[in-house]
């Protein structure tokens, strides 16, 4: 495969997948969010926390973070690719966006189990 | 290689006020434009969060901001944001299981999509803020 085109936007079967899999598990994730706030209507912040405190919860929710963080690093870097032409200047935002989302990864860490 | 001048002209329609983008098209850029404001923003929204869980002291914080009238419109576009872009997603996964593919069930599926996020963000928005 000498012709390989590595910078066009949409390439890579793996990612799309990743892409699809987390969206799955964030809808499903918005819908028990959803249900849960519907059901306990937290007026208070220990109703709140409460709602975090619990083991299932913190685990549904540290994986929508996890997808999310995964999913939006595939979106945005597509945007990067359809729209920042310069080679430098996209893998600049592309390394920054990565940057980021590691950091907020590790932040989500610490605001669940530091609560 | 990619020398071959094209000299015939052709017709161009980069009118921006004759084109007319179709609502399939409208719900493809919303979730777009959706996908990069709450990426932008996720530093607010994580900030917010540990705010709302930290501590009585931190709730209280973000108990005062999130009842600011202006941070609740803000809050409310958000929250539309992400209504689109979860409704307009689920619409592209049966897209992409070749579900309602053909025009007249894509153009029908973005009519829901825009009517069911609108619904689902004032009765949130309704709920939650007001
Ligand atoms: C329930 C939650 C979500 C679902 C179901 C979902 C679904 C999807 C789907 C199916 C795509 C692919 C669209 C395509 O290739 O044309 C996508 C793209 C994208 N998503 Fe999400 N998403 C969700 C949440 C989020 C969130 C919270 C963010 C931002 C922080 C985000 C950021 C993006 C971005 C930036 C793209 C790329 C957009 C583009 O290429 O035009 N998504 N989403």
């Amino acid at each position: 495969m000498v012709n390989r085109i590595v910078v066009g936007a949409h390439y890579g079967l793996k990612d799309w997948i990743i892409q699809r899999g987390t969206a799955i598990i964030m809808a499903v994730y918005t819908v028990i969010f959803l249900a849960v706030i519907g059901a306990v209507g937290p007026d208070s912040f220990e109703a709140w926390r409460g709602i975090f405190a619990n083991g299932f919860m913190k685990f549904m929710t540290f994986l929508f973070f996890l997808s999310l963080f995964y999913h939006a690093w595939i979106g945005i870097r597509d945007i990067w690719m359809d729209y920042a032409k310069p080679d430098g200047l996209r893998l600049l935002l592309m390394i920054a966006t990565a940057a980021v989302l590691v950091g907020y990864a590790g932040w989500a860490v610490q605001i669940l189990w530091r609560m | 290689m990619a020398e071959i001048a094209i000299k015939k002209k052709r017709p161009k329609n980069l009118d921006l006020l004759s084109i007319r983008l179709p609502l399939p098209g409208i719900l493809s850029i919303i979730h777009r434009i959706s996908g990069a404001v709450l990426f932008l923003l996720l530093p607010v929204l994580l900030w917010l969060f540990q705010s709302s869980l930290a501590s009585p002291e931190s709730f209280a914080t973000f108990k005062s901001v999130v009842g600011h009238p202006l941070i609740k419109l803000i809050l409310l576009g958000l929250i539309w944001l992400y209504m689109h872009h979860f409704c307009a997603g689920i619409r592209y996964l049966l897209l992409d299981l070749h579900k309602g593919i053909d025009l007249e069930s894509a153009r029908l599926s973005s009519w829901i999509v825009f009517g069911v996020s609108i619904a689902m963000t004032l009765i949130i928005g309704a709920k939650v803020l007001w």
